[in-house]
């Protein structure tokens, strides 16, 4: 059964159409590979799915139920978690803070019971705890829990941005160009990572531009340039597809 | 000398003749026509002074020279962070809390006066910290909140002859109802605009008492309001119950010694709860937070609600102490005032509010010969602040104290 579905998917930006008609769908488990030159509306994709931005066409179908119009917080809580192309943690929290914040909705107790730090606040206060820790480990994060977020390196910062996307357990991950910046040992291990978090049976998109990154773990890829999409196939069909190599050197294929 | 400092005292000497400019009008000129300079002189030769004064601090402050300085300074810090070592937090608390449970039979009705006045600024302050220093959101209404409960108390006292303790909640509760109404038009804005928006809207509730002439009494205020009174049992003839009014300096400070503990464990706890992240989350990036499952628009409006309750919790204390409230009380100084405590003792640090709050209640009152010159100390006191600590007295820290298990 397919867990996400994008239908015709239109946004403007003024004068710009981001992404024209753009469709395909991720199935349960699956990890799917989103590519395309710079500005091709790989992010803006992301940001449609997240509720971030408005659609002017199309529908965006998650588990059978139509997500469009719904705030990025209910998306979130719905299971649709993602990371960013440039880093954006909640840099002077601590790593596992920066976790927990995304138990947020997925804990209950108000302002009364926060305040009189009732039993059932501190139970729940720490499951918290307990599942943004297991969060951090599952990333390799466990030593560096109680740091502020900007002191981690960069390549540890991009870690936390998954672990805190993994902390409330979603269905399906959006990761941005999650191997920017690393070094190839670090894309390895992110990888590894990445095939580790798809058996959990979490369902992933990945946008990606280190295309040793994509090749490896994605078993399928959508193409898209300048908003519409161009192919979507298996990697060995993608890498001769004429137009996929047009798009990306910009010259008519041979 | 460092290479720029030319620079800069060029720019000394044009700010100090363009002060000379704006200052004599203002001090030279009289109603009658008459012309005047020397007062103008001493004014300025005084502000140039203590400029002068202060931009040697800086220049010394970037130079290498400082370390003469900071040497010693630095020497001494670390002392008193040994010293903090040795003496653990309990110990600490043990004294802070013995000296504010006998500080009444220890001071005169001066000091006492001036410690309810440090612990109401404690109470505000820590209010406005949830929607600053948590949310991160810059709020410079802040005080209409203060009013809001203050004439919520000050008219069921005069009108229905409430208690005060009936009346907190219910000033807490119009408080933080007002908290909704001034932040619902707020929740998209940002930064510069949030901060003029909520400017007017402070404004706006001060108007609103000073014209409102039915229910407020307008600019003349309300007389005449009840002090709090407690229920005590009486045995003079047979057993009963009298109903006596605390009118006692040294009672009121001890209701507003309580109010403050419940703020200070009120907001401490909110602090290290899920709601606090949330704020936090929203102070670090909104959008961000919104995308990780943090619903922001009910956040911040509880963060208004919850930083309003607490202002409107003093704001009823600082009626039924005073006994008469006037528009007067709730001008835009009180939330600079009260802003001022929060960014210099230290934005989210409680420990650091409460240092801030003492600081700005308790120099001036040191400086009361000095008084027209005030404004102008404080403002160095800032500067000098600002300089050497731009986190504030006690910067909020994050690392470790945040886990639960020191927490305890
Ligand atoms: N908020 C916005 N307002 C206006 N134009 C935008 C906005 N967001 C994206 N765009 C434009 O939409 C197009 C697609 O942008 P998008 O960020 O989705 O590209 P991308 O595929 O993620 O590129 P990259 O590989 O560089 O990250 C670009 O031309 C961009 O300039
Ligand atoms: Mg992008």
């Amino acid at each position: 059964m397919s867990q996400l579905l994008l239908q015709k998917i239109s946004v403007q930006f003024g004068g710009l159409l981001a992404l024209s008609q753009v469709e395909f769908e991720l199935g349960s488990g699956e990890i799917v590979g989103l590519i395309g030159p710079n500005g091709a509306g790989k992010t803006t994709v992301f940001n449609v799915i997240t509720g971030v931005y408005r659609t002017s066409e199309g529908d965006v179908v998650l588990s059978g139920g139509s997500i469009l119009g719904k705030r990025p917080y209910e998306i979130f809580d719905l299971g649709v978690a993602r990371t960013f192309q440039n880093i954006r943690l909640f840099s002077n929290m601590t790593a596992v803070e920066n976790a927990m914040v995304a138990l947020h909705c997925r804990s209950r107790i108000g302002v009364i019971g926060s305040i009189l730090r009732t039993r059932s606040q501190r139970k729940e206060e720490r499951q918290i705890r307990e599942k943004s820790r297991e969060a951090l480990a599952f990333m390799g994060l466990e030593k560096y829990s109680d740091t502020i977020a900007h002191n981690l390196p960069y390549g540890l910062q991009r870690r936390l941005e998954i672990s805190r996307a993994l902390a409330s357990g979603p269905k399906i991950l959006l990761l941005d160009e999650p191997a920017a910046g690393m070094n190839p040992s670090e894309s390895m291990a992110l990888m590894e990572d990445i095939a580790r978090i798809a058996d959990l049976g979490i369902t992933i998109l990945l946008v990606e531009h280190d295309m040793k990154v994509v090749m490896g773990v994605c078993r399928r890829l959508i193409v898209i340039d300048h908003g519409v999409k161009i192919a979507e196939g298996k990697p060995v069909e993608i890498r001769k597809n004429p137009m996929v190599i047009e798009a990306y050197l910009g010259q008519p294929a041979e | 000398m460092i290479p720029g400092s030319k620079h800069i005292w060029k720019k000394y000497a044009i700010a100090m003749i363009w002060l000379l400019v704006l200052l004599w009008p203002l001090l030279g000129i009289h109603a009658d026509g008459t012309l005047t300079f020397s007062e103008t002189w001493s004014v300025w030769i005084w502000i140039a002074g203590v400029l002068l004064g202060l931009l040697m601090l800086v220049l010394a402050h970037r130079s290498s020279t400082s370390r003469m300085v900071r040497a010693p300074v630095a020497i001494a810090m670390e002392k008193i962070n040994r010293l903090g070592k040795v003496m653990p937090g309990k110990v600490w608390m043990v004294l802070i809390i013995s000296v504010s449970l006998l500080f009444p039979f220890l001071t005169d009705r001066y000091a006492q006066d001036v410690a309810i006045n440090v612990l109401v600024y404690v109470c505000l302050g820590l209010g406005l910290n949830i929607v600053v220093g948590l949310a991160g959101m810059l709020d410079l209404g802040y005080i209409a909140f203060y009013g809001v409960g203050a004439y919520t108390y000050a008219l069921l006292s005069i009108h229905y002859q409430f208690s005060f303790w009936l009346s907190l909640p219910i000033a807490a509760c119009f408080a933080a109802i007002a908290g909704c109404i001034i932040g619902y038009p707020t929740l998209r804005m940002r930064g510069d605009y949030l901060a003029i928006v909520t400017l007017g809207f402070g404004e706006i509730v001060r108007i609103i008492l000073n014209n409102w002439m039915e229910l407020t009494n307008g600019p003349n205020g309300i007389l005449g309001i009840n002090a709090p009174g407690l229920m005590l049992p009486q045995f003079s003839n047979g057993i009963g119950f009298e109903y006596i009014y605390l009118k006692k300096l040294h009672y009121l400070y001890y209701i507003v010694l309580l109010l403050c503990v419940f703020t200070v464990i009120a907001v401490h706890r909110l602090n290290f709860s899920r709601i606090g992240r949330a704020w936090e989350a929203i102070r670090e990036d909104e959008t961000v937070a919104e995308l990780m499952g943090v619903n922001i628009f009910r956040l911040k409006l509880l963060a208004y609600a919850m930083g309003a309750v607490f202002g409107g919790l003093a704001g009823a204390f600082f009626a039924a102490r005073m006994r008469f409230v006037s528009p007067e009380s709730f001008t835009f100084i009180e939330s600079a005032m009260v802003l001022a405590m929060v960014v210099l003792g230290g934005m989210g640090s409680i420990p650091g509010i409460i240092l801030g709050a003492m600081a700005l209640i308790v120099l001036p009152e040191l400086f009361r010969e000095v008084e027209l010159y005030r404004m102008l100390a404080f403002g160095a006191a800032m500067t000098v602040m600002m300089l050497f600590r731009p986190k504030g007295l006690i910067p909020a820290k994050r690392v470790g104290t945040r886990s639960e298990e020191r927490e305890g």
